[in-house]
């Protein structure tokens, strides 16, 4: 099976756009729900052939609703490990679905993707269904996860216990299996090393926070994903509503911090942000972890109006193009991490030469 | 349990040396281990998951109830308590009193009170004898004779 992703929309990522709330410091807000289907065991547990059946009912059940109807099906156990890093590099498959160290997934792995929503099959639970929206949104991605999970539900029958709610492989997940997150820039707050503070602030209100890549990845690039730790014992409004107000008071900090540093740092911030799009702008060799961090410093240079002309847009497209995966996809061919690093700035450079209008 | 070594702190570490066939115990607080030169780094994790597991092993001492499985999938609540992760939604009801207390623990709260769920109709018994048979058919198929040998019980239970 040969990966094509260019039949969808924004390629899978409805949030790439930026047309969304705050999209300078939010890239992205995503509602997951966990579920799995009563009568068979958890995927993990599954044997082949039931993993098989499960996909096939799913795929039954994803045609009739509004949200999956047109969506593309991507059997991720036919995928080789380039492709799978690819989709993962995009956040359509988790790190568990893709298994991204081993030649090939778990049988019966698959994911659909829709414009608006994607359905993981397979992963620790058979169904994993996220929204993804541009921006800070979450009663936007909440919305539309609800309306595709009772679609869903009234058509598979799901597991669920009337004392704990519904059923997962593993029981952090319990209970409502909603897992809303927020993918935020903060190098202010890390600039003016506000940052722990906040973030063990965020720890004391019951959530959690992990790098780009969600559980077990490195903040990389000031970007962080903020998420509700626990999933029993409250409604999905209250979870929402709790995240979206402690974020909401994250971005007004991130922006206080900006304020500040261009009211007293103003011409050293500026010099650094400068420094870091010229190094975008010629560099010969860029690692994957420098160019994450140099495009952090121009998109902060973006947000505070120091650089005109480029759009979020833009460097919401550098940030995925740039990966290994993408970068061997561009190429044809893997790549080792010379070659990468090679490929990773002729391309930023390309990219930025054409929003100057050089090339 | 106090530190064998300063009996002030309480002992985090414990540790078992064999030194010719003869074994020892030793429970010692963070200091005093680390003052033996003992990797003492069990730095907690932050996730949800490490906490869960940190949870899990921290109500593992190993008891009858162990070896309890489920009927279902035949997951033991050893198996869990190794992995963090249940095997089936069956697993819920067998090991229920042990996960209360747990879920308590993880989420403050054992209770769901988000969205309530009705599946859609069809009898349970009946489709839960259809889904053992088919499973049955599969285990022989996949030569699993021992699963196999479970799930007939099964069936014939519930005929």
């Amino acid at each position: 099976m040969t990966l094509d992703l260019s039949l969808l929309p924004d390629g899978g990522m409805p949030w790439i756009t930026a047309s969304g709330p705050h999209a300078d410091i939010v890239l992205s807000s995503r509602v997951r729900l966990a579920r799995n289907l009563s009568g068979f065991p958890f995927s993990p547990r599954a044997g082949d052939a039931e993993r098989l059946r499960v996909l096939h009912q799913v795929r039954e059940a994803a045609a009739d609703t509004a949200l999956l109807s047109r969506a593309i099906l991507l059997r991720v156990d036919e995928l080789t490990t380039g492709e799978r890093h690819l989709l993962h590099e995009r956040h359509l498959v988790s790190r568990e679905l893709a298994e991204l160290d081993a030649p090939t997934a778990r049988s019966g792995s698959a994911v659909l993707v829709g414009d608006e929503a994607a359905l993981m099959v397979n992963e620790e639970d058979h169904l994993r269904l996220q929204v993804f929206r541009s921006g800070f949104d979450i009663a936007g991605a909440w919305e539309r996860a609800a309306q595709l999970e009772r679609e869903l539900g009234e058509r598979l029958p799901l597991a669920y216990h009337h004392e704990f709610g519904f059923l997962t492989s593993c029981p952090t997940n319990v209970g409502t299996g909603l897992r809303a997150s927020v993918l935020v820039h903060l190098p202010g707050l890390v600039l003016t090393q506000e940052i722990g503070k906040v973030l063990t602030g965020l720890q004391q209100m019951g959530l959690t926070y992990r790098g780009l890549y969600g559980e077990g990845s490195e903040v990389v690039g000031n970007f962080f994903q903020i998420s509700n730790q626990t999933t029993l014992g409250r409604t999905e409004d209250e979870l929402c509503d709790h995240l979206a107000r402690v974020v909401a008071h994250v971005i007004s900090r991130e922006s206080e911090a900006r304020r500040v540093l261009s009211r007293d740092a103003g011409y050293i911030i500026e010099d650094k942000l400068w420094r870091a799009y010229g190094t975008l702008r010629y560099a010969r060799s860029l690692g994957a972890d420098e160019a994450m961090n140099l495009l952090s410093g121009v998109r902060l240079a973006v947000g505070m109006y120091l650089i005109g002309g480029l759009s979020v847009y833009t460097l919401n497209k550098l940030l995925v193009f740039s990966q290994a995966a993408h970068l061997s996809l561009a190429e044809g061919r893997p790549l080792t991490e010379i070659e990468a690093n090679l490929a990773r700035a002729r391309y930023v450079r390309g990219v930025l030469a054409v929003e100057a209008g050089e090339a | 349990m106090l530190c064998d070594q300063c009996r002030e702190r309480d002992a985090v570490v414990h540790l078992t040396q064999i030194v010719e066939s003869e074994v020892t115990q030793l429970h010692l607080c963070e200091k005093c281990a680390a003052a033996k030169g003992i990797e003492t780094t069990v730095a907690m994790p932050k996730h949800p998951l490490g906490d869960f597991l940190h949870a899990v092993q921290q109500q593992a001492s190993p008891s009858a109830g162990d070896q309890v499985r489920c009927a279902y999938c035949q997951t033991s609540l050893r198996d869990f308590r190794a992995s963090g992760r249940l095997g089936c939604a069956q697993c819920y009801t067998a090991f229920e009193g042990a996960l209360r207390e747990l879920l308590r623990r993880v989420h403050g709260a054992a209770r769901h009170r988000g969205h309530e769920y009705e599946a859609p109709a069809v009898s349970s018994e009946e489709t839960a004898l259809e889904q053992l048979r088919e499973r049955l058919q599969q285990a022989v198929a996949a030569e699993e004779f021992e699963l196999a040998a479970t799930l007939r019980d099964q069936i014939r239970a519930l005929e």
